[in-house]
Parts: C-alpha cells; structure tokens; sequence
C-alpha cells in the first residue's frame, strides 16, 4: 500500500514497513521516528545506519548480535528503542522487520 | 475482553525445572516478549533454579530418559554419558542459529529489563544463599511476593 511520508508517496507493508528501501532517506526516517515517538539523537543515527549495513549485506538482526555489534550494548539500545526496539528501530530506517525469536 | 483489547502487557513466567529444553523455553519467551514491547520476568523456582545457580547454570542438561520426543530407548538414554552427548549435540544446533549459552542468555535477558527472582522456599530447601546465584537476580521473593508482583492490567502468567 501507499503512505505519504515525510511529503513523499512511499510503498509500505501492513505493518507499515517499507518494502522499497531506495524510496527512504533521513526526512523519511525522521518521520517515521515522529510517528514511533522516539525523538533521533546522533547515537540513534549511529544504531540505524548499522541497521541498514547489516541488512545490505544481509545479515539477520537479532537482539544478540546488536549486543555484540559494538555500536551499541543491548541495554543502550532498549533505551534508545523503548517498547519494541528491533522492531521500531529496522521500521525507522527502512528496511525489513526481522523474522527472530531472540 | 478488558482495557486495550486484551494487549499482553506483562508475562510472568515460573520456571520450575532445569532441563536445558525448558530453561530455554522460558528464557525465549521472557526475551521474545521484551523484543515486542512487553514486560516479563521469571520466577526460578525448585531445579528451575539450576539455571540462576552460578555453579551449575553452565551445565544443564536435556533429559534423555522419560523424554519420547528424543526417540531414544529409555533403557539407552540412562546409559552413562549419554546426557552429556545428546545435551553437547543440542548446543552446537543452537549455535548454529544464534542461540546463546545460559550464561549469556541471562545477561541478555538483564540487559533487556527481564527482572529475576528467586523462590525463597526452593532456596532454603536447596541450601543455596543469595550469593550462589547468578548476579543478575534481583532478590529472593516469596509466591506471596510474586503475585504481588503479577498485579495489573493485562498481566498473563506462565508455569514452565
């Protein structure tokens, strides 16, 4: 389906996930940010932008390997990400939600 | 149906045995919860406890004996050693698929916001002191204590 996000028509999933990562760009996540209520410092920008590394070279994300990520500790990033951190924080930057238990 | 349409807003699990299969059982479940925005905690209890001791958490094992999803021979899985090989066999395919060991389990589930307790019977049963156990454990609680904390909206509670 098509959402207007920051302006732009962007296709995203049922749950609001966007299906065509080249369609994001840092107004878009900060829109998606607004609508999550999780205001962007600087390390959440670092955290997003590891997110969408990771999901390039298509490596399944996990609670674990975040904490092992060494961009953040899986404390900071229940912090930074409260209530649902995975999945509100891969919905920010674009890019699929994960399919992991752990 | 009550406020918020039944939303799930905490899981109280009770885990009261000490086999690898269901110590990671709750774990997963404390820890799928708090990765969808729910709180959880557990409440160790009887050789649930094994898996908060520092001393033994290292060395659960999966029951072979009594167990018909192993399809093993009960007369075969009481053989010496073969707990050892079946549970070291199931570590190495949770590896595989990203699962930590109980140790690290434990540190990611504090980490995430999991509150631990102890049950103070199994504890005085057991003669284990607070200082035995995993340093992540937030106290040793009573039930009476732990339905005091299971009280809200939206509450759901689980014995493994």
């Amino acid at each position: 389906m098509e959402k207007i996000i920051a302006g732009k028509n962007i296709t995203v999933n049922e749950e609001g996930y966007l299906t065509d990562f080249s369609q994001w760009d840092e107004q878009v996540g900060e829109a998606l940010a607004a609508e999550a209520n999780v205001p962007l410092s600087a390390r959440h920008w670092e955290i997003l932008k590891y997110l969408q590394n990771e999901q390039k070279n298509q490596v399944a994300l996990s609670i674990r390997r975040i904490g092992k990520s060494g961009v953040t500790d899986i404390k900071e990033f229940y912090q930074l990400f409260p209530n649902a951190p995975l999945k509100t924080a891969t919905k920010i930057a674009g890019i699929p939600k994960p399919a992991s238990c752990i | 149906m009550s406020e918020d349409n039944g939303a799930i807003k905490k899981m109280m699990i009770i885990l009261s045995k000490g086999t690898l299969e269901n110590v990671y059982a709750a774990f997963v479940l404390a820890n799928g919860a708090r990765m969808e925005g729910i709180e959880a905690e557990i409440f160790f209890t009887f050789f649930g406890l094994e898996a908060v001791h520092k001393k033994k958490l290292e060395h659960l094992h999966v029951a072979t004996v009594g167990n018909p999803a192993m399809h093993m021979p009960t007369m075969l899985g009481g053989l010496p050693g073969m707990e050892a090989l079946a549970s070291s066999m199931m570590k190495k395919e949770m590896e595989k698929i990203d699962m930590p060991d109980v140790h690290e389990f434990l540190d990611i589930l504090t980490a995430s916001g999991v509150k631990l307790w102890a049950c103070k019977l199994a504890m005085d049963m057991f003669h284990y002191k607070k200082e035995d156990l995993y340093e992540g454990v937030d106290a040793v609680i009573t039930v009476g204590d732990f339905y005091k904390q299971s009280q809200g909206e939206g509450v759901h509670m689980l014995f493994v």
